[in-house]
């Protein structure tokens, strides 16, 4: 890694983060709002009609809804697999 | 991808005082990689495990889900671990 400016006063360090922070979070949402639209128009749109029928947005509604359960149910798994290989190897 | 060794090693010591900001980054980029990950197993995982979705996610979709995010780590540690054994017996690197 570059080294980092120096001489960075203590706000502008907090502004450095906050920035980081706020552009991270910014970019995983992008991602998950990119593969949720992918995985549910998949999922939700077998024949592209004229318009997103009522059966169709209340599959989409759902869809989004159980991506995001499975997110989480995903990441809590994952967490739990890490710390287990963090104590086999310590 | 999943590198369980070096990445939670300490950063190395900076100047002092860039250190605060090393190990702020250094946390944030773990965090990172961790968040895209789970985009990657969730990605794959969902196609695999999920028909239709309905008002909740079902216990076999779940099991299925935990299952395959536990088995593609298995898969990925012994891929990895003979793949180094085919390196060394092979006399590489």
């Amino acid at each position: 890694m570059d080294s980092l400016p120096s001489g960075l006063s203590n706000t502008q360090k907090d502004e450095l983060m906050d920035q980081v922070k706020q552009q991270i979070a910014v970019a995983n949402a992008q991602e998950l709002l990119t593969k949720m639209t992918e995985k549910c128009f998949k999922k939700c749109i077998s024949k592209p009609g004229t318009s997103l029928d009522n059966s169709e947005q209340k599959c989409i509604a759902m869809c989004m809804d159980r991506y995001m359960d499975s997110w989480n149910l995903v990441s809590r798994t994952y967490g739990v697999r890490i710390q287990k290989e963090r104590n086999r190897m310590s | 991808m999943t590198d369980f060794g070096d990445s939670f090693a300490p950063p190395p010591p900076q100047g002092k005082d860039d250190k605060e900001l090393q190990e702020f980054l250094f946390v944030e980029k773990q965090k990172a990689q961790f968040n895209a990950q789970i985009h990657e197993f969730n990605d794959f995982c969902w196609d695999k495990c999920v028909e239709k979705p309905g008002s909740k996610l079902d216990s076999k979709t779940e099991t299925c889900l935990t299952n395959c995010v536990d088995r593609f780590i298995d898969v990925s540690l012994l891929i990895t671990n003979r793949f180094a054994q085919l390196l060394q017996k092979s006399g590489g690197v």
